[in-house]
């Protein structure tokens, strides 16, 4: 419980004291990524670490929030701190609806029903170009202002994303260790057996897919609203691949786990400048060797490869 | 305490259950036995809301429960354990059990994620509870092991501490001495005791003769789908068609 | 006139739905043997047709010999897949199976990139592009040789699966893999065999394919995924119903393009997979069977 909290309060002041050791814009801009990719894998980890269902979809959900906050503040020229918790609210409700039915499946139709629904976003965001603006994008969305100060710089936009990023971790944690958290597991491991314990599997699966929608589609609008321009190339089906790698190599049903996914992806591509538009190959490469040989990810994976190291003697691998 | 009535079931043209009925009393251990392939698990499987039968009913404390799913008989005190331990293996001892407190909390996704005052009160309560049942089982000096590596014999302990943290008046057991050493089912067959002397109804689906004969104050015969014989178990050692039954039959 | 342009649509809409059930057969002959959904089938799509073109310009093959070829390379590749990252796979649970057949279907995909460019490639027409009147319309010889090849392949299936010793024991596996071991079936080489039938049927798809629609590294996806569509209209089965699941979605399609917008007709093909897991699981001609959902 209170090493729980010191790594917590040791994280914040890290993120804090980021800029000042990497300053220079453009990292920054880069650090803005590294915290909104960290929210969207903490949401499918929530839902696929935890749950144990999985989502080729999340892209769509991003997107959604992105498109609708960015809608709503320029079309209908609306407050953003109202747009985002509106947009938010409205996929919230999307996701829960159709949560009864898509949950029902499981395994690889569930991956491919998501797939699907992520898919069928990404074209009506391209073809209702009176909405969206199409596959040329949608400009000039205001960015976030509170009290006098506008965040319209990198350094701004890193505070404001990584308060949102730890409230989101902060939030998840608490999930993570309470009764809902606990029953999420439970239905992970066994649900025949959480049922019988008198947990409604259903219901409670329904719920995390909704939350997790909420909080991508959050992050969607964070992403709209730094970035004041977006197009559907962002929401597509490999971006929900991204968001699967990210949890896969952080950690499957780890919060600090989906950190360093998030934070290995989204730095990677910037140190292999040259090689952008081969990134794709290592994402495939490194999909593959996390499941073969570290199933429980970054998280558990590099204590145990160290414990291994030390003790030269076999180091027990992690469990996902 | 529970009435099953004309319970049928059949599997793609095979009769596995035909028609059985039987009922069971407050707070007596009832044991339910019969050859392999009597139907024995089927049998639990509708009553725990695991299948929905092709005919009969079940009836819980005057209350037509048939088909209800698991999750709702938990909340009308009804609880059951697996043959084959169904443990959250990558959960602690303790957190198993937290989970059995499920249906005895309230806070919800958003206390729990917002640490409420009255979620985190809560929570104090659920491991407290849990810590109880630990101790009843005899198993609180494994608490933060993590279940799946418990040998059987505790994992099997570790599943009645749960499910008794779900606070049933009836509990249903598929074979709990499957798997136990002749020391752990002595164990057992006093924690069986123990747990009827709580008020909790006990129902047991048991291959163990010798503790089925100690423990059971009344017993249910099934053979090949059918409900051959009921009642004490004087009455059952005694009873012909039962002795038949088993005649040839290696249990 | 209204007429002659739903036939038209029907038309090319029948062709471009026997090439969704070829790759939905690949997927369901891997899926019956295994119970893995192979992610990476649509690149074996992708990587027939690719492969074609490079046997035709570099090795300089005649059409009837760069054909083979591609598909024989192909099937090299879909047995080094099952070899290096399905069989070793030590926790085979559905979600790492999704994972690890994305991860080798973006692998591949990637490779693809390395070796031909992001750029379309055309390849010839088997037999000229002369259009055929039929009726009010037209069809292209290539529409012909696709619906030609699909039906003879559908054959060679069916004698396959019903008429030789390994074909049914491919059977006795996909109908429960347990019992078929016990009997003596070597499931594992089954496995395989099912990788190996469903990478050639994906590659013949994509050859016969890319004369119409042209062809690229990321075809795969789309392609793949519409055979996954066509697989679960058809109830995963690898005959008939499949067939006839891809050649009413290659129809719908191909009407809702013309009739309502050409925009949304990818969209089609994943309303109705959605609408059909939800409603019908087992798929438009299946018995329920409570292990898919």
């Amino acid at each position: 419980m209170k090493r729980d909290l010191l790594l917590f309060i040791g994280f914040s002041l890290l993120v804090l004291l980021a800029p000042q050791l990497f300053s220079g814009g453009y990292l920054m801009n880069v650090l803005v990524f590294v915290g909104i990719n960290t929210m969207l894998s903490i949401a499918l980890n929530l839902l696929l670490g935890y749950a144990g269902q999985i989502s080729l979809g999340h892209a769509g959900f991003f997107g959604l929030g992105a498109y609708l906050s960015g809608i709503l503040t320029t079309t209908y020229a609306l407050d953003p701190w109202f747009a985002m918790p509106l947009a938010a609210a409205v996929v919230g409700g999307m996701a829960f609806l159709i949560g009864f039915p898509i949950l029902k499946l499981k395994g690889h139709y569930l991956a491919m029903a998501t797939l699907g629904l992520g898919i069928i976003i990404y074209i009506v965001f391209n073809e209702t170009v009176e909405l969206t603006g199409g596959p040329s994008g949608l400009s000039g969305i205001p960015n976030l202002k509170i009290a006098g100060i506008t965040f319209d710089s990198d350094v701004k936009n890193y505070y404001l994303i990584w308060t949102a990023t730890l409230l989101v971790m902060i939030f998840s944690l608490n999930l993570a260790g309470s009764r809902v958290g606990r029953a999420l597991r439970a239905v992970h491991d066994s649900e025949v057996a959480a049922r019988v314990l008198g947990v409604n599997s259903r219901i409670l699966k329904v719920q995390i897919f909704a939350l997790s929608a909420v909080i991508s589609s959050l992050a969607g609008s964070l992403y709209a609203h730094t970035m004041t321009f977006i197009s559907p190339a962002s929401f597509g089906f490999n971006f929900s691949i991204e968001l699967l790698t990210m949890v896969v190599i952080g950690g499957l049903g780890s919060i600090y786990g989906s950190f360093l996914g998030a934070a290995l992806l989204t730095l990677l591509p910037e140190f292999l400048r040259g090689a952008n538009d081969y990134d794709i190959i290592i994402y495939g490469g490194l999909l593959m060797v996390m499941v073969m040989y570290m199933p429980g990810g970054l998280v558990r994976g590099i204590p145990s490869l160290y414990r291994y190291l030390v003790k030269s003697k076999k180091g027990e691998p992690g469990h996902a | 305490m529970l009435e099953v009535s004309g319970i049928t079931q059949i599997f793609g043209g095979v009769t596995a259950l035909d028609s059985v009925s039987f009922s069971i009393r407050k707070g007596d251990i009832t044991g339910v036995i019969g050859p392999n392939g009597a139907g024995k698990t089927t049998l639990f499987n509708i009553i725990t809301g695991i299948y929905t039968q092709s005919a009969g009913t079940v009836t819980l404390e005057g209350k037509d429960v048939t088909g209800l799913p698991p999750e709702k008989l938990a909340r009308r005190a009804m609880v059951r354990t697996f043959q084959n331990i169904e443990l959250f293996g990558a959960m602690t001892v303790l957190e198993n059990v937290m989970v059995g407190m499920h249906t005895k909390s309230t806070s919800g996704l958003l206390a729990c994620a917002l640490k409420m005052p009255w979620s985190i009160t809560e929570e104090h309560r659920i491991c407290a509870g849990a810590l109880k049942w630990l101790d009843f089982t005899g198993i609180l000096d494994l608490a933060d092991h993590t279940a799946g590596s418990l040998p059987f014999g505790k994992g099997r302990l570790l599943e009645i501490a749960r499910a008794l943290a779900v606070g049933p008046r009836i509990i249903l057991m598929d074979e709990p001495a499957a798997g136990l050493n002749s020391q752990e089912t002595l164990g057992l067959a006093s924690l069986i005791k123990r747990i009827r002397d709580l008020g909790i109804t006990v129902v047991l689906v048991e291959h163990d003769m010798e503790l089925v004969m100690d423990i059971c104050d009344r017993i249910v015969v099934l053979n090949l789908g059918k409900k051959l014989a009921e009642g004490t178990p004087r009455e059952i050692q005694e009873s012909p068609e039962v002795i038949a039954a088993y005649l040839g039959d290696d249990d | 006139m209204q007429f002659d342009q739903l036939l038209q649509y029907t038309l090319s809409g029948l062709s471009t739905g026997a090439i969704y059930a070829l790759i939905g057969i690949g997927f369901s002959i891997i899926y019956n043997a295994t119970g893995i959904i192979n992610f990476a089938q649509g690149e074996f799509v992708m990587l027939g047709g690719l492969l074609t073109l490079s046997s035709l310009e570099l090795l300089k093959l005649p059409l009837w010999a760069a054909i083979p070829c591609s598909v024989a390379f192909s099937t090299v590749i879909g047995i080094l897949f099952e070899r290096l990252a399905i069989r070793p796979l030590k926790q085979p649970t559905p979600i790492n199976l999704v994972i690890i057949t994305i991860g080798g279907s973006i692998l591949i995909r990637g490779l693809a990139m390395l070796v031909w460019g992001k750029d379309t490639h055309a390849i010839p027409p088997f037999s000229g592009d002369t259009p055929i009147p039929v009726g009010g319309a037209t069809i292209l010889p290539q529409h012909l040789w696709i619906l030609a090849i699909t039906l003879i392949i559908i054959i060679i299936n069916k004698i396959y699966f019903y008429h030789t010793i390994s074909g049914k024991a491919m059977r006795a596996c996909a109908y429960n893999r347990r019992a078929a071991g016990l009997v003596g079936i070597d499931v594992r080489r089954m496995v395989l065999f099912s990788f190996i039938i469903s990478s050639a049927m994906g590659a013949v798809a994509g050859i016969i394919v890319a004369p119409l629609t042209m062809t690229a590294y990321d075809v795969g996806v789309m392609l793949g995924l519409k055979g996954f569509c066509a697989a679960i209209i058809g109830g995963m089965s690898s005959g008939i119903s499949t067939v006839i699941g891809g050649l009413i979605l290659g129809v719908l399609e191909s009407l809702g393009a013309g009739l309502i917008s050409s925009g949304y007709k990818d969209a089609i093909a994943f309303i109705i997979l959605l609408l059909i897991l939800f409603i019908r699981p087992q798929g438009l001609f299946g018995k329920a069977d409570s292990e898919r959902v």
